[in-house]
């Protein structure tokens, strides 16, 4: 797109001058700075990329000044110590197993496989843009997700499946400790049924199907078919090894037939886009079965993020313009089923969210105003595990390794006042203090 | 026939004029130049004013002979309230030398001949004041060549203090001569002062170059510092408010605190999810270093996100000022921490769409 350029101005105006009346063109003045807006932002993150380019892989620049040339060194000694020494906000653990207190405040790294499998569609985007952007995917130790993980290190998994809520502020780490769990859980060896966003099925709804099944319900195909695909990416080796229990029979045409391995169930949901929603019906009620089994050989997770979206409201309209109920869509109906503890021998992890959540105030982040009464009713008993925002040794943590990947460009950033600007900002917020350092 | 007698014609013949065009009636009112008052005038005006004064203190119940100038401006307001919002116009009783402007009396006397030698240079008093001062300077230079003569000449003499004095500004000096100078004339002045001032000996003319500097105030004295409060902890804590625009606030600034902010009870965040908000209340604490240092509670309603923000970072400012030095509270003055910002809505008026803008404008 080319810049605009004085004749714009002047064409503009001779336009004005010919047409009759005050019309308003605001929206192409506006939609002049967005682009200008979205161009300026496009440059600053280059200049950033290209100064990280620089520094981190220490390629020679054109022309060095002394400046630049003290960075490098300085750079290339802490590169050598880095291998020698870890630096104090990293940790060595990648196995989540072995986190323990003393990790706290520390980041581990994911391994690069597991990201692609286990995280298609489970981390925070902004998350997802800091792990392209740094080469790597560094996740922070707190203590919540430590006290989920320790709690399923000790659960009894003959006893009905415990429920963990984790709730707190906006942007306090919720999603990233759930991702955390459920990489816990993976390493381990459990099934992980891992729903991204509870609140992406309830709104911005493109396809709406009577289901097939119940004429009172409604069918969310893409929704359904794309979560499908993830889940086949996430747990590639579990699909040959469970076999369905009972006969499906989607058409007049198709059916799976009993003791069919789950894959086929997965392929079924996957390549017939208009039965997707009954086949993520079915492969949870299969797992429901299965885990409950002594003889299953795997336990299962649900992990859920946003789970206040499943009592809700929905925005979804009807074809009369009525809004649809949630649990009149199958995904929605099938996932309450799935939050209730009727079934042993896994765990169910979710998060509230307020974020994404239609027509709560923002204000809004304990269980009970969230959930509602229903969804309380439902969701209790659940052991309420709150996340706040970081402390000041993980602050400390946090800023340190802004700091190791070069982050913070401004020269204030660097100094002691900088930081305290920084902690009265953000109010060490994590998200908020994501968002600042990258303006920085 | 009849005969007519006609007396002696008198001197003057009464003429009568039989048909009159009012061009020539119309007062030509931009030649006119500004309204005259005669020194007559200004006497008579006086006199009412001394016999006004002792009537309205009479009127007020009050002794005449001790009526002064702020009495009188009590007693005006009082009888005569006015809703006006310039002060300017509200109606006003003073001395007859601040009502009417200085005129310089007529320069020339019945012969024609005008008074002051310098008259027809067209500014007498500004040259003749250029000539005084030339003056001193010479004066200066013949003491100075006498000590050379006797000996006793030495370059380290004590200076006319000037402190914390300025030059008169070019309005001022006009007040003064009564006239009208160009810049050009009061630069001249200007360095010719200064240029007496130069001379080692000028301290013999202090007096006539301190009729010609006024005392600067320093601002910052006029500041008020809120009163530091203890509680019972004996930790020091002061509340102050402040204003914009629309919007009122208190904010309470705790000592030995944590950083910890919390605005009518809510977060900082959850109530400035903004940047700039934030920004702004860091502002003054960021500039004095204080950051992790007080903590603040925080009231305030009215108006918008922006101009609360404005309310609370001056009320934070004027919090702070307890527990800084002067020089400090100096600096955070001319940062502009300090200054209420007196911008307000404009109003909107009729005729226009809005305060500024007119409607479109159509050719036909």
């Amino acid at each position: 797109m080319r810049r605009a350029t004085s004749c714009d101005a002047a064409a503009a105006a001779a336009f004005f001058l010919i047409t009759p009346g005050g019309v308003n063109f605001r929206h192409n003045r506006n939609r002049r700075y967005a682009n200008r807006r979205r161009r300026k932002k496009m440059y600053l993150n280059w200049v950033k990329l290209w100064n990280l380019k620089t520094q981190v892989t220490n390629v020679r620049p054109l022309h060095v000044n002394g400046y630049q040339q003290q960075q490098q060194e300085a750079l290339a000694v802490e590169l050598e110590s880095s291998h020698e020494t870890l630096p104090i906000f990293r940790t060595q653990e990648s196995d989540p197993a072995r986190h323990l207190e003393k990790h706290i405040g520390q980041y581990y790294t994911l391994p690069p496989e597991h990201i692609r499998t286990l995280f298609p569609h489970g981390l925070p985007r902004r998350f997802q843009t800091q792990v392209k952007t740094f080469n790597e995917g560094c996740v922070m130790v707190r203590q919540p997700a430590l006290e989920v993980i320790s709690s399923l290190k000790k659960v009894d998994y003959s006893k009905p499946a415990p429920r963990f809520v984790l709730y707190g502020v906006k942007g306090s780490g919720k999603t990233m400790a759930l991702c955390h769990t459920a990489h816990f859980c993976s390493t381990q060896g459990w099934l992980v049924l891992h729903i991204p966003d509870a609140h992406k099925w309830v709104k911005n709804c493109k396809e709406l199907l009577q289901s097939s099944y119940n004429a009172s319900r409604f069918d969310q195909p893409l929704q359904a078919s794309t979560w499908l695909r993830n889940f086949r990416t996430t747990n590639e080796h579990f699909l040959s090894k469970i076999k369905t229990s009972q006969r499906y029979i989607w058409t007049k045409r198709e059916s799976t037939e009993e003791g069919k391995p789950l894959r086929e169930l997965v392929d079924q949901g996957i390549s017939r886009v208009k039965s997707s929603s009954d086949v993520v019906g079915a492969v949870m009620k299969e797992l429901r079965l299965r885990s409950g089994h002594p003889e299953a050989g795997f336990r299962l997770a649900v992990v859920v993020d946003g789970v206040n979206a499943l009592w809700g409201r929905s925005t979804i309209k009807k074809e009369d313009r009525s809004f649809v109920n949630p649990e009149e869509l199958t995904l929605v109906y099938n996932l309450r089923k799935m939050m209730r503890n009727d079934w042993c021998g896994g765990a169910i992890v979710t998060t509230l969210a307020q974020t994404g959540s239609l027509y709560s105030p923002k204000t809004a982040y304990l269980p009970q105003e969230l959930l509602g009464k229903e969804g309380f009713d439902n969701m209790d008993p659940f052991i309420p595990v709150s996340v706040s925002n970081y402390s000041e040794k993980e602050f400390e943590s946090c800023y340190l390794y802004y700091q190791d990947r070069h982050w913070l460009q401004h020269p204030q950033s660097k100094t002691e006042d900088g930081k305290k600007e920084l902690i009265f900002l953000s109010e060490r917020n994590p998200s908020i203090l994501e968002r600042l350092c990258a303006s920085l | 026939m009849l005969l007519i007698h006609t007396s002696s014609r008198p001197p003057q013949v009464q003429t009568r004029q039989i048909c009159v065009s009012s061009v020539l009636h119309r007062k030509n009112l931009a030649a006119a130049g500004p309204e005259k008052f005669t020194t007559e005038f200004i006497q008579k005006q006086v006199e009412e004013f001394n016999i006004g004064k002792r009537h309205l203190a009479n009127m007020m119940g009050e002794d005449p002979e001790t009526f002064t100038q702020e009495d009188i401006d009590r007693s005006i307001a009082y009888l005569f309230p006015s809703g006006l919002f310039q002060k300017k116009a509200r109606p006003v009783m003073k001395h007859p030398d601040e009502i009417f402007p200085k005129q310089r009396a007529i320069q020339w006397g019945p012969d024609g001949r005008p008074f002051h030698f310098l008259f027809y240079t067209g500014k007498q008093s500004y040259y003749s004041l250029m000539h005084d001062t030339y003056d001193k300077v010479l004066n200066i230079e013949m003491h100075q060549d006498r000590l050379r003569a006797k000996g006793l000449f030495s370059t380290d003499t004590k200076n006319i203090s000037l402190g914390s004095s300025r030059w008169l500004i070019k309005e001022e000096l006009e007040e003064i001569l009564v006239e009208t100078i160009s810049d050009h004339d009061y630069m001249r002045f200007i360095k010719l002062m200064e240029r007496m001032l130069s001379l080692p000996y000028s301290v013999i003319e202090e007096e006539f170059v301190l009729r010609f500097r006024r005392q600067l105030e320093v601002q910052s004295t006029k500041q008020v510092v809120p009163q530091l409060e203890r509680d019972e902890r004996g930790v020091a804590f002061s509340t102050t408010e402040g204003r914009r625009k629309t919007s009122n606030c208190s904010v309470v600034l705790r000592d030995c605190g944590s950083g910890h902010v919390s605005i009518n009870g809510q977060d900082l965040l959850l109530y400035f999810p903004v940047l700039q908000d934030r920004q702004q209340l860091m502002f003054p604490l960021q500039f004095v270093g204080m950051l992790g240092r007080f903590d603040l509670e925080c009231s305030v309603s009215g108006g918008g996100r922006s101009s609360q923000a404005g309310a609370l970072r001056l009320a934070i400012s004027r919090a702070l000022l307890g527990f800084l030095s002067e020089g400090e509270m100096e600096n955070m003055r001319q940062a502009g921490l300090l200054t209420p910002d007196p911008r307000v809505r404009e109003r909107k008026k009729p005729g226009q769409e809005g305060a500024r803008r007119k409607f479109t404008w159509k050719k036909r």
